[in-house]
């Protein structure tokens, strides 16, 4: 059998693809490799992009969805009219729930002192449907605005929000800097 | 009440005076004279990168440890214990992604966009399961590939399927790779991750229909063994191809075969070469002839399958969004009054020009036009080679696995009465 010139040269070929396959492997990989990163990425929402349609809240692979509206202390103005938490034409300036914009009540409104008022986001409450979002951004400073959450968010391979996204404002962001945080944002983008 | 209507008069005049002025806060920050403490907005860390090298690692010691079971240990037991744990860690752990069926799409997009980097790990998820198939087999399939893993367990009652019907449904993953390449080449969309039937178990949570496919694909399972690797898997296709040419694979008998044919039922996958049919070697002579007719459609098959993905491209291309778009808007202008229309809405009001969109849209449709071109014709080369081998004899004495389509999950090994 080791002697038979039909069984060698079968071999031979077997050999040759093979080491020609490992050479295409080498070339695929080696030319994958000229921009190749070392850092990890994962996605995240340019707040200035979003155009609050509310597909965070329907899209993402996750029920609730890993996208949370996130509140930029700095720069919140504290009102009692509250445009992020109050539906328009409110009856009463109170945190009676059909006065709430929020359909899960994840907006918590606390009194601070006359006539400030503080609005802390419950995030186990939050389904990121962006409501208050529009609100705040319409009416109000821009304080309150979307994120993607990293402690849900699994960082599919593609983004099923960012597909879907109709402003591209969800793209991949280096892991060290994983939040475009409204107030450090549009501070990181004077200096 | 008095507060209502001095801050509604606040709110009006400062909405109109500030209105014009961009990036400035409406209602400047108050100073608070309670010793009022501002909270900072909680933003947890993503997973760290140490974790995703050790995903690495551990995917270098399962192949390792698989490829052992299967060439050296020759255990079952050992790989159903593997596939177990592969399940558990690259399934529900880290619920099914990073996984190197996926990785095809980040390389394809790596290698016709400049501007996407890809990751260190997601290469060497893909590479080193080719790597290790090229010289020990397709043992990735049988322990370190969760969606092999969580089907290999629900085997019951496979069924064997004629050849014909194997030879055909198997065309399947290779358009299913072509399609999930021209659509990551193009920038388009990843597919395979989306249309991934058992992602959704790992991660407890998927859209209706997915679930439905999903479960679908686990109780069609049962009988029909490992449905998405034989009949879909894109990355099989490569293994496939890898492990032709492996150096050493998996033998079901560890001496000579004494041609027992106790082996020949025991695959689920249909996946043993019985000894060649000495009935089928009479017709030697017209088959020589046969196999230069089919060598000599090749071309023509490639042809044909160019074509007519050229002819498709218009059709597929509107899965980008952006040709999807410039389409709607050029075909059916009135969708700019449709107030529920996201897309068309988020559009006008980003202050792009139609003559951008459309400039981009035909960029990408041009890139559609040569990607079917070469889908097609990748398609139509498969099937003059699936036809092609239809009619090569390769005479065999002994039954042993087919390597290409063999997954060394070692089950034939304990049919095999030669023990040394």
């Amino acid at each position: 059998m080791e002697n038979n010139p039909k069984n060698s040269r079968r071999e031979f070929i077997r050999k040759g693809s093979r080491i020609s396959l490992l050479l295409t492997l080498g070339a695929v990989g080696g030319f994958s490799a000229r921009n190749i990163t070392h850092e990890k990425y994962v996605w995240q929402i340019d707040p200035f992009k979003c155009t609050q349609c509310g597909r965070c809240a329907t899209s993402c692979v996750m029920t609730p969805s890993a996208v949370k509206c996130l509140h930029a202390y700095d720069l919140c103005g504290y009102c009692d009219l509250c445009g992020g938490y109050l539906k328009p034409d409110p009856n009463k300036l109170s945190t009676a729930a059909e006065n709430q914009l929020c359909p899960t009540s994840a907006i918590q409104r606390k009194y601070i002192e006359e006539p400030y008022f503080e609005y802390v986001i419950n995030e186990d409450l939050c389904i990121g449907c962006a409501k208050c979002v529009k609100g705040c951004t319409s009416f109000g400073n821009g304080s309150l605005h979307l994120q993607i959450i990293h402690r849900i968010c699994l960082n599919c391979n593609e983004c099923s929000i960012a597909r879907l996204c109709p402003s591209d404002a969800i793209s991949r962001v280096r892991a060290s800097k994983p939040y475009l945080v409204k107030g450090s944002f549009t501070n990181d983008a004077k200096g | 009440m008095k507060n209502w209507i001095k801050l509604t008069l606040i709110f009006t005049l400062l909405f109109y005076s500030l209105a014009g002025v961009a990036q400035q806060q409406r209602f400047p920050k108050p100073e608070f004279g309670t010793g009022y403490h501002q909270p900072t907005p909680v933003t947890p860390e993503p997973r760290a990168l140490v974790l995703e090298y050790s995903d690495v690692v551990i995917l270098l010691i399962v192949l390792s440890l698989a490829s052992w079971l299967a060439l050296r240990k020759r255990s079952r037991k050992g790989m159903l214990w593997l596939s177990v744990f592969t399940l558990l860690y690259f399934g529900f752990y880290r619920n099914g992604c990073i996984c190197a069926i996926g990785s095809v799409q980040n390389v394809a997009l790596t290698i016709f966009d400049p501007g996407y980097a890809i990751s260190i790990t997601t290469l060497l998820f893909f590479l080193l399961p080719l790597v290790f198939t090229l010289y020990f087999g397709r043992t990735f399939c049988a322990g370190a590939c969760p969606l092999g893993a969580i089907q290999d367990l629900l085997i019951i009652k496979p069924l064997s399927f004629p050849d014909w019907l194997r030879k055909t449904l198997g065309l399947l993953p290779y358009l299913y790779l072509s399609l999930a390449v021209l659509f990551a080449a193009t920038g388009t969309d990843f597919i395979i991750c989306r249309y991934d039937p058992f992602v959704g178990i790992f991660r407890m949570d998927a859209p209706f229909h997915m679930v439905i496919l999903g479960i679908a694909f686990l109780l069609m399972g049962m009988f029909v063994a490992r449905p998405y690797c034989r009949f879909l898997c894109p990355y099989g296709v490569l293994l496939n191809w890898m492990s032709r040419f492996s150096k050493w694979h998996l033998a079901i008998t560890p001496a000579a075969c004494i041609q027992c044919k106790l082996c020949s039922d025991s695959c689920p996958f249909d996946a043993i070469d019985y000894p060649t049919d000495e009935k089928q070697i009479k017709n030697r002579i017209w088959g020589v002839n046969r196999f230069l007719f089919y060598a000599l459609l090749i071309p023509i098959w490639i042809l044909v399958g160019g074509y007519t993905g050229s002819k498709a491209h218009t059709w597929i291309s509107k899965a980008n969004s952006k040709v999807y778009l410039a389409e709607l808007l050029i075909t059916k202008p009135e969708v700019r009054n449709d107030d529920k229309n996201l897309d068309v809405q988020a559009f006008l009001s980003s202050g792009k020009s139609m003559e951008t969109l459309v400039n981009e849209a035909s960029v990408i449709r041009h890139k559609f036009y040569i990607g079917c071109w070469i889908a097609g014709g990748f398609m139509g080369l498969v099937i003059g080679m699936t036809l092609l081998s239809q009619v090569i004899y390769r005479r065999k004495e002994d039954y042993q696995p087919d390597k290409g389509n063999c997954y060394s999950c070692v089950r034939c090994i304990s049919y095999c009465p030669v023990k040394k």
